[in-house]
């Protein structure tokens, strides 16, 4: 407690640099954690906006505002964006505010490093947004960029797609080590490694699988490059290479990033949960044992996005069996949630209700998950919207619902004010019915064979397009609420207590709200 | 809990990282540009603005490394920050690492599963019989399923001359971090040069073995697979060792200006480090490219 007394002092003394050069030439984890989450956030809204078009385009059948090529641009570059532009940074965000004040540490480890993978970023995606006005359009073969199609059939912009995503890898990477060094180095005296709040652990737990697979994209990138430009055949088969090669390396990077997304989500979920519960977290050692599980299995279940590809049927077997492996730790996570909640003081404000959204949606994401990993009827669903629906229930209610619970958790934090609690379950209520009027029939459709990326589909699938359609314009909209909650949060409001939240612990709550621009200069005790 | 704490140093306000952003998007749109342009022929801004990138990044360099530096030699750097560094080079090699491996995978690949499918192995005996019939399955390629021909790069000779090269260049480095340690600082001096010459003439020897593949061998990027990945896996790693004898340039200007003690010489420590993982990937890559 003693860091809230010099603290307090601190806060008359502070001398926060003013104008742009703050933001510029920044080494605060604070301010570069929420130029993380701003940029997350614009990010968000441009793929977003992407969405629209593709959601606009299929609500009838036939073809109705854009180019088949365009549309595989808004497809493209609206995964690309929303992974490496939305979700990664948001969850690096959150990562640089919250980590040093929940271990106890005075900043990141290297701060200097932290300003440069931030502003690395908008560059990257200035680069990646630019490539949409090259003559020929922006990159068109989908966020995979399999092998043909990103280097026989792509155009002159796959150069500075390549460059884009090489980029974005660098950020990546050194954000990564930041946090992994952080995390490692930088705990107060005390802060013992099983006492770690479980968003660290799982931070520290995705650092480690950054460091692993982004240099494993770039590799792949960088093949695409020369393949399409220097007359190298590494997915070419008349030179001796194999498209099939593309898949392989492209998914031993691609499936640990999608842990990457997903993990520190997790740690957001099992965050909350305890505290509306106001009960402690109910087994916290088996949540680390899982989440290690759950990553160490990422880099054995690559091929299990390859089952209709061609492989040994041994190969099919493994990547089955071990792909429905990751159920039991991601099972043992959910009941542990559900345990915690078991005879809980409950209540139920916005980061709650987002983070038992996530529970239950994030669930329905695992179960389709399981059915696709089963090798014989992958057949049938590969390609199809039921992936499609898959991939964005653990990602949107998955991912997305979890930075927007960490986001009303710990607003009051970053900002000294209460959020407007009523707009805030508005925001909730419209978001959660609109996702599902959005992503669920999706499964149907994809069960019925409608084939994704494509910008037309046969009649049947009609009315159910008009309403995913719907849906998707609803779920667009109801994200302006929550510009709107923001925007009044940043603004004023009641003021926030140090603790915030009746049943919240750690050390991130005994500092004043808002949090000082300097914590922990010298390290807190930790009991 | 009554022991006091070194105050770990957190930095002010710098403007260098904002400089190398700006750098890495003169790079990245530059390059980006200029690959098109090369390949195509035709004029443009494109390498105007990756060299212009690369100015910058230097300038960049040398500006962060100048407070790192200035920061260092008066004293703010504690223990735990030392440790900081040392962590982060250690990940930042372990990423390195995982960047060859993903070229290794795909030789290996492509030599165990990809060739002995095109020759009709596994189920595919009608992929052969139909799209390449009278393919062949060995290693090295030298004549790939679409008929282009070439010529492997023997393993003895000048390979195993920069093998040795590399090598010895490890042990004088790891001799000049001994001197540095006693204070021997004649040794370090001496050894950190051996070393640095030994890279210079593997650069050297490389350049000329590359030569001697294209004008001799008919070995390019271009023919097949076995091409692609010596020339990437080679040169990549020839990038690596050039940015290492960088690193040890500026690490040997740094000890003839007396930097460094026995006890702390983070910056000599972690271009030691990088110089020898760049041999064990060369010892990785001598034995799976040229070898076997």
């Amino acid at each position: 407690m003693s860091a809230v007394v010099t603290d307090h002092e601190h806060e008359h003394h502070d001398h926060k640099p003013s104008g742009i050069k703050r933001w510029l030439y920044t080494t605060n984890h604070k301010d570069i954690g929420t130029m993380y989450l701003v940029f997350a956030l614009i990010m968000f809204f441009i793929g977003g906006a992407m969405a629209m078009v593709i959601r606009a385009e299929l609500f009838q059948p036939g073809m109705q505002f854009v180019e088949p090529n365009f549309f595989n641009q808004m497809t493209t570059v609206h995964g690309l964006i929303m992974v490496f532009g939305a979700v990664m940074p948001a969850f690096t965000g959150l990562a640089n505010w919250m980590i040093p004040m929940m271990i106890g540490a005075p900043d990141m480890a290297l701060p200097r490093m932290n300003n440069w993978s931030f502003w690395i970023l908008p560059f990257a995606f200035l680069i990646l947004l630019m490539s949409l006005f090259m003559p020929g359009g922006g990159p068109s073969f989908g966020w995979t960029f399999y092998a043909p199609l990103s280097t026989t059939y792509s155009g002159d912009s796959t150069a500075l797609f390549v460059f884009s995503v090489h980029i974005m890898g660098i950020s990546s990477i050194m954000g990564a080590i930041n946090v992994i060094v952080t995390i490692f180095n930088l705990r107060a005296p005390g802060m013992t490694w099983m006492k770690m709040p479980l968003f660290v652990w799982t931070w520290l737990i995705t650092a480690f699988l950054l460091i692993m697979v982004m240099p494993v994209l770039a590799g792949v990138v960088t093949m695409v490059l020369t393949d399409k430009y220097f007359g190298t055949s590494f997915f070419d088969a008349a030179g001796g290479g194999d498209p099939v090669l593309f898949q392989h390396i492209f998914w031993f990077f691609g499936h640990p990033e999608v842990y990457i997304m997903i993990l520190p989500a997790f740690g957001i979920v099992s965050s909350i949960v305890p505290t509306f519960a106001r009960k402690p977290l109910f087994g916290y050692a088996s949540m680390v044992y899982a989440t290690s599980s759950i990553a160490l299995l990422s880099f054995l279940v690559w091929a299990h996005h390859m089952f209709t590809t061609g492989m040994p049927v041994a190969g099919a077997l493994f990547f089955m069996y071990c792909t429905m492996l990751i159920a039991v730790p991601t099972g043992v996570k959910v009941f542990n949630w559900v345990a915690t909640m078991w005879r809980g003081a409950m209540t139920f404000e916005v980061p709650m209700m987002f983070a038992l959204a996530f529970i239950v949606l994030f669930t329905i994401g695992g179960f389709s998950g399981l059915m696709l990993a089963i090798t014989p009827a992958d057949f049938q669903y590969h390609d199809t919207y039921f992936v499609v629906a898959h991939f964005h229930y653990v990602l949107v209610t998955g991912a997305v619902f979890s930075i927007i619970a960490a986001a009303y958790y710990w607003l009051p934090k970053w900002t000294g004010h209460m959020y407007d609690e009523k707009l805030g379950q508005w925001h909730f209520w419209c978001s959660l019915i609109s996702v599902n009027m959005l992503f669920f029939p999706m499964h149907f459709v994809g069960l019925a064979g409608m084939p994704r990326r494509i910008p037309d589909y046969a009649l049947q699938f009609a009315d159910f397009n008009a309403f995913i359609s719907i849906g998707g314009f609803l779920f667009g909209a109801s994200q302006l609420i929550f510009v709107a909650v923001l925007v009044k949060c940043a603004r004023g409001g009641e003021k926030a207590t140090a603790q915030v939240w009746e049943g919240a612990e750690g050390l991130e709550w005994e500092v004043p709200s808002p949090a000082p621009y300097h914590t922990f200069e010298t390290p807190p005790v930790i009991k | 809990m009554s022991k006091t704490y070194e105050k770990y140093y957190v930095p002010a306000q710098s403007p260098w990282p904002i400089v190398g952003a700006v750098a890495l998007f003169l790079i990245a749109f530059g390059a980006g540009n200029y690959v098109n342009e090369v390949t195509r022929q035709q004029p443009g801004f494109g390498g105007y603005m990756l060299a212009a990138g690369f100015v910058v990044l230097i300038f960049m360099l040398f500006g962060w490394f100048k407070n790192v530096i200035d920061e260092s030699m008066s004293g703010l750097y504690s223990a735990q920050m030392d440790r900081s560094f040392r962590q982060g080079m250690s990940w930042f090699i372990v990423s390195e690492v995982m960047f060859f491996m993903a070229f290794f995978g795909a030789l290996f690949y492509g030599r165990v599963i990809a060739l002995d499918w095109l020759s009709g192995g596994s189920n595919n005996a009608m992929t052969f019989e139909i799209l390449w019939p009278g393919f062949e399955a060995m290693w090295p390629l030298v004549k790939t399923p679409g008929g282009i021909e070439t010529q492997a790069m023997p393993a003895t000779g000048l390979p195993l001359i920069n093998t040795a090269i590399l090598v010895i260049s490890s042990v004088t480095l790891h001799f000049a971090h001994t001197g540095l340690e006693q204070n021997k600082r004649g040794q370090l001096k001496i050894m950190l040069l051996v070393t640095l010459l030994l890279g210079m003439i593997f650069l050297g020897l490389q350049v000329y073995e590359y030569i001697h593949a294209y004008r001799d061998l008919g070995l390019t990027l271009a023919s097949g697979f076995y091409g692609n990945t010596f020339f990437l896996l080679t040169g990549f790693h020839g990038m690596h060792v050039t940015l290492g004898a960088i690193i040890l340039l500026f690490v040997f200007f740094r000890v003839l200006k007396g930097h460094f003690t026995p006890e702390k010489h983070f910056a000599f420590q972690a271009a030691a480090w990088y110089w020898h993982f760049v041999d064990v990937v060369w010892l990785c890559l001598y034995v799976f490219v040229y070898v076997i």
